[in-house]
This record gives structure tokens, sequence and C-alpha cells, in this order.
């Protein structure tokens, strides 16, 4: 079994509004699971179907090659975007009453909650009231909240919202210890440069409906223009230019340099070769840069929404 | 899996360790005994004042009528002018002055009186002087149309009638009104066993939609888990508190009363008094003996099966009314649209088992409101001590599950996707959409 989780043909209708239309993914056991999409485009039900909060109106769920039920949910944790802790319950107390409704032991979620409060390095927060925390602290407890009972699915909805860099990137590291450590990740969030940094596949939803999906590399081959940056000193950058113009399609570029290059991104056609513009480059003058533009997630994401 | 135990200890525990709820638990019958002690006080205060009336009697008939008594003391004049008199009784800032007038004839009588004060006299004061002197003219007529006054007093007869139904089971007037005070009290405290704890569901819910810890739970347990878990917790809670108050202020009463010396219990409410007009026959040792037969009489086992079971009922009728009610809105002033028609039911059975069923228990209006389950579980629980057959009791108990089901479903249909939706206030037509979610 290579995937974890399979959504087949998943649709929700809330009246007259839909919400989820034949929707279908598989996410790749010990992934980090990229799920992507502007505002309202049905993320978040599809992660309440996940869980089981909502029920689909067809379509089926298997988590582990089995159909989705209640046993399912002490092997998922959910961070949802809009997420939030018992104000005037104790910190202590509160963990392990929510550790205890996905099925752990108080013993055991005690043993596992004081590991994990070192692991992040959270500190005698135990008897402490959680409107006394600040926002990053209590989201750290929520965070321990959801991985405690060692869940093979772990859904992130914007987990990164509240964190400062330094807590941010002890979160990152921590999403991918677990990744390491066998658990599935489904990351949903509008910060593209950690899509780029995370994620493994990616799948775009749109207005109900999915629009793209693959692995990040593979969908970034398929969106490259074959256009290359180039800086190269020249004596006549002009009549270089004007040479290079005639051959292929070219747009100046921005980019730092330490001399006074002639900076150019230079798209190639099909039949071209990135090795013969190089050495059509060297024979001219010094290059000192040259690179193939790969595009960025969020060029994809742009692109792709403004499209459909 | 089972959560239901632990949402229960939860909302449970977190209710009973709330510092507001422990201050409320424990002054609200402080409070409560202080109030009590001082308004009787009060009302004792008012009672010690002795008046002193001053009499001026012309006519020389009736100013042995006038007998001192512990709240008011007469003064008689004797051969005065009523000028005279008007400046004593002013000068000796005496209450007020009761004149009569010189009769030529008994027969004219009521034109000759007049009463003076500096304020007006309340009214149970000159009913009051009216009886005496009533009762002391007729006497004087009748001794002057020759009949003789003691034969007359010795021949006046005293009723009782004693009231048994076909079934052979006795009552008198004791036992209504032991009924009333039973079925009264069964059906206020339910009114407001659901106000309060209601309330309190509904606020946490709130609570827990504007925390948005709602989707962090819901993930692990089922709404409709979550709402019973709810529920019960905060029943329980509301019965330890009901228990700390009715120990706490029972407690405080005998304290208060032994150490201060105020009978609280003179206090009269109108049951009370009720109770205590029932209880003047003439022999005043047949009393307790009375309200003890009475007591017995009541269908006691009935009473409480039947409290217990209307009681559960009624209650988690209403709190998943205002469960669901707390999962609609986003926060407690919004609660108002749809807080009114749960109230009305509501008051509506508080109004017909305080007015209609005192009135006649098993008239037409008294038993179809004791039917309709809204209303049901205050109507019939005050219906139950005049003795309501058992068919009746289980048919309205059954329509009263049925609805209860049906209520607890919708309610957590609507708790099921109002927990989750955030921002705008729902239309009921909104509601009636959820249902089809």
């Amino acid at each position: 079994m290579s995937n974890l989780l399979e959504v087949n043909g998943v649709s929700k209708n809330y009246g007259d509004f839909t919400a989820l239309n034949n929707v279908s993914l598989t996410v790749p056991k010990g992934s980090i699971y990229g799920l992507l999409g502007p505002n309202g485009a049905g993320k978040t039900t599809l992660i309440r179907i996940i869980n089981q909060i909502t029920m689909p109106d067809s379509g089926t769920v298997f988590l582990d090659g089995t159909a989705l039920n209640a046993n399912h949910i002490t092997d998922i944790g959910y961070l949802p975007e809009e997420r939030g802790l018992y104000k005037t319950m104790k910190v202590g107390e509160q963990v392990l009453y929510l550790a205890q409704l996905k099925g752990l032991s108080k013993a055991e979620a005690k043993i596992r909650l004081k590991y994990w409060f070192e692991r992040l390095e959270i500190g005698d927060w135990w008897n402490k009231k959680i409107q006394e925390l600040s926002k990053g602290m209590a989201q750290k407890i929520q965070f321990v909240v959801t991985v405690l009972h060692n869940p093979k699915l772990l859904i992130f909805d914007e987990p990164f919202s509240g964190f400062d860099p330094i807590n941010a990137n002890l979160i990152k590291d921590q999403i991918l210890q677990l990744r390491n450590d066998g658990a599935t990740v489904i990351f949903s969030t509008h910060r593209m440069e950690s899509v780029e940094e995370l994620c493994d596949d990616i799948t775009l939803i749109h207005k109900s409906n999915k629009i793209l999906d693959g692995k990040l590399v593979d969908v970034k081959r398929q969106f490259k223009t074959n256009t290359y940056e180039v800086g190269i000193t020249v004596q006549e950058k002009s009549s270089l230019q004007q040479e290079l113009s005639q051959k292929f399609q070219i747009a100046p570029a921005n980019f730092r340099t330490l001399g006074d290059e002639l900076k150019l991104n230079i798209k190639l056609s099909e039949n071209d070769k990135a090795n013969d513009l190089l050495s059509f480059l060297t024979s001219r003058g010094d290059v000192s840069h040259f690179v193939e533009l790969i595009p960025s997630v969020n060029d994809i994401f742009i692109q792709t929404v403004k499209n459909n | 899996m089972n959560h239901l135990p632990l949402i229960i200890k939860r909302e449970y525990l977190t209710k009973v360790k709330n510092k507001s709820f422990i201050v409320m638990t424990f002054l609200s019958p402080i409070i409560m005994i202080i109030l009590i002690s001082v308004v009787a006080y009060l009302s004792q205060l008012n009672n010690d004042k002795q008046r002193t009336i001053s009499i001026l009697d012309e006519s020389g008939l009736v100013k042995d009528a006038f007998q001192n008594s512990e709240h008011t003391k007469y003064n008689v004049f004797e051969d005065m002018t009523l000028t005279d008199a008007k400046t004593i009784v002013k000068e000796t800032s005496n209450y007020g002055l009761l004149h009569i007038g010189k009769l030529d004839t008994i027969n004219f009588v009521p034109t000759q009186m007049e009463f003076y004060s500096e304020e007006s006299p309340s009214l149970s004061l000159i009913s009051d002087l009216e009886g005496i002197l009533e009762n002391k003219l007729t006497d004087l007529k009748l001794q002057k149309a020759g009949f003789d006054i003691e034969k007359i007093k010795t021949s006046r007869a005293t009723v009782s009638i004693e009231q048994e139904s076909f079934e052979g089971q006795k009552t008198s007037k004791i036992d209504s009104v032991l009924k009333l005070i039973f079925g009264g009290l069964a059906g206020y405290l339910l009114f407001m066993f659901i106000i309060i704890y209601g309330n309190m569901i509904m606020r946490s819910v709130i609570e827990e939609k504007t925390s948005r810890i709602i989707e962090v739970i819901i993930s692990s347990v089922k709404p409709v888990q979550l709402m019973l878990g709810k529920i019960i917790g905060t029943s329980l809670a509301g019965i330890t508190q009901f228990l700390v108050w009715i120990v706490l202020g029972g407690v405080l009463l005998i304290i208060i009363s032994t150490v201060f010396g105020i009978d609280v219990t003179q206090m009269q409410s109108p049951q009370q008094q009720m109770m205590q007009q029932a209880m003047e026959n003439p022999e005043a040792n047949m009393q307790l003996q009375d309200i003890m037969t009475a007591f017995y009489n009541l269908p006691i086992t009935n009473l409480i099966i039947a409290f217990i079971l209307f009681f559960i009922c009624g209650y988690l009728l209403y709190s998943s009314l205002y469960a669901a009610i707390g999962a609609a809105v986003d926060n407690e002033t919004d609660t108002q649209q749809f807080l009114l028609p749960v109230m009305m039911p509501l008051i509506l059975a508080v109004y017909i088992g305080f007015f209609t069923v005192i009135e006649d228990p098993h008239g037409t209006v008294s038993t179809v409101f004791s039917f309709i389950p809204f209303t049901s579980p205050v109507v019939m629980l005050m219906r139950i001590p005049f003795g309501v057959p058992l068919w009746q009791q289980l048919l309205s108990l059954l329509i009263l599950i049925g609805t209860f089901i049906s209520i607890v479903w919708f309610a957590a249909k609507i708790y099921r996707v109002g927990i989750l939706m955030y921002g705008k206030k729902p239309s009921y037509k909104e509601l009636i959409k959820w249902m089809k979610y």
C-alpha cells in the first residue's frame, strides 16, 4: 500500500452552493502533500470530510486501505486554521482532555506530553491558563495537541500563522521530523515559499474543482518555459542583443551582478538546446550567469487560477 | 468510541471550578437569607408599633366594646367636646380619634360616626373599627328587640365539609392547599432550572464557538455526543448547586432565626395565607393531624416518579433547544430573537399552572395544556397532586418523549452545522436550510 489516503470523486453541496465537485486525489505514504487553492476553493470542506466532521454527498475516502470510519479518528491529527483552546482551562488538563478524546490513556498522554513539551522548548506551562499565554505559545500547545497521539495522517491548515520566524522554523523542523518518522502530512497554506520548501506533492483546488496535481517536480517541469537567464560581458551590447533577438525570444532581465553585464531572459524554442546557446554565448564574451528559470509555485498558482 | 463520560466530566468540572459559579453557589443563599431576614425583621418592626386610638362616645353605648389588643390601645374620653378631644389627640400625637355622636335611636347610627387622623388610616384599621362597632350595635339592636344574646351565640353552628372522591379518597381544604404547594413547587422548580441552566448551556456552546476550539473537538467526537455531554454535565453542576443552596439555605435559616430571634416563618406568601385560612378551623388541635393525613393522602409515589420523569424530559427538551440556539449564533447578544419563541411556551405554562390549574385542575384548558409537549412538564406536574388518571400521565409522557427525541435530533442538526458557521447571524430560513446539510 503506497497511498495513505485516497479520495475518490468526492462531492459536497451546501444547498445550491457546490463546495466540492467530484474531487479525487491520492496522498502517498510518507509524503508532505500540499493542498493549495484560493480562499473559498473548498480546501476546508475537503479537510473536514477527511476528518469526518462533514459527510460527503457522494464519493468515497479510503485511509490506509479501509473506507473512512469512526476508528480512523485516532489515526488523524488535525490542526484547523480556525483554532483555539479553552481559555480558562489549564494547559496540562486541557491537553490531557483532548488527548483522551483521541483515544490515549491518561497515563500515556502524560508521558508523551512531557516529551513534547521538552522537544518544543515549552517550559513550565502545565498549570497556566491559556488566556495567560501569548498567541505563539498557545499555538505551540495547539501543535502538541495535534501530534500527541502519534497519528498516521497529520493535517495542518496554515500551521505557521501566528509564529515568529524562530518558532515557525522550529515547527517546520518538527513537521519534517514527523514525516521522517513515518507520518504523512497534508499541508494547506497560502505561503508559497513554505510549499516550495516542504512539499513533495501538490494539489490545486479552484472553485470546487481540482485543476492540478502531481509531484512538485513534475508540475514544475510541466510549467517550465525553456527560458534561461543570462549574464554576459561584451563590448558591443546592442549588436549582440540584436543578433540574439533574431534567433530567440528575448526580454531584458534583472538580477544582481558585480560587473556591467548584458542581462537577458532568453526563451528557447523546443528544438533549441541549452548547450548550443551557451557555446554561442561563450564565443562572444565572458558568461558570468547562465540559469534555467524554474517556475515558482507562486507563479504556477497564479497562472493556473487565472487561466481557469 | 464513547467519549460521553469524559465530556460530561470535563463540563462538570469546569462549571464547578469556575470562580463565578462558586461565588454564586455560596453567596446567593446568603444574600437570599439576609434579604428574607431583613424583610421579616422590618415587618415585625412595623407590627410591634402600638397605636393609640382615642374614642369619644357621646352616645355612651359602644365605648365598652373596644378591647385593647397587641397592636392597638384604645383610650376612651369622657364628657368632652369634640373640639377639645381633637386638640388633645393632636397634642398627644395619638394615631386618631373615633367620634360617635349622640344617638337618639340606634337605627340611624352610620351617619353619626367619624374618624379623625393626621394621615389617612389603613383600610384594615377602618374595617377593624367598623367590625367592632357593627358587632356591638347588632347585639344592642337584638337585645332591644328582645332576643337573648347568649342564646344566639351558643346556637351559632360551624360547618366543615368533608370531601371524598367516588373511589373513597378523602380530601379536605388543607389537602387542596397542600396539593397546590406541591404542584406549584415542582412546576416552578422546573421553570427556574430550565432558565438558569439552559442559559448556562447556551453560553458554554457560544464560548466553544468563540474560542474556536470547536473544530478540534469535533474532529475527535460526534457533535451529538458533545451536545449531550454538555447538557448532562451542566445539569449535574446545576443539581450540585441546587443541593448546596438547599443545605446552606436551611442551615443559615436555622442559625439566623435562633441567633436573632426572627421568626422567618411569619413571612407570609399568598400560599401560606391560604393555608392558614384553610386551617382556621375551630378545633385548633386537629390542624397538625389534618396536615399529616393530607400529606399521606397525596399520591406520593406517583408524584415522585412523575416529577423525575417529567422533569428530566422537560428539562432536556428545553436545554437542547438552548444548545441549538448557542450553536446558531456567534455571541450572546444575537440570541434574543431565538430565545423569545423558546421562552414563550415556558412562561405560558407557568401562567396556566398558577392561574388555571389552581382554579380548576381538571378543566379543559389545564387538561389540554398538560398534553402539549412544551407546556406539559410544568402543567402536568402541577396537576398530578390533584390526581390525574394514569393513562393521561402516560400519554402526556409519551408525547413529551416523542417530541423530546425529535427536538434533540433537530437541535443536533442545527448544532452540527451551526458550530462551524461564523460571521453572520442566521435567519430562521437558513436554520431550516441547515436541516438538509
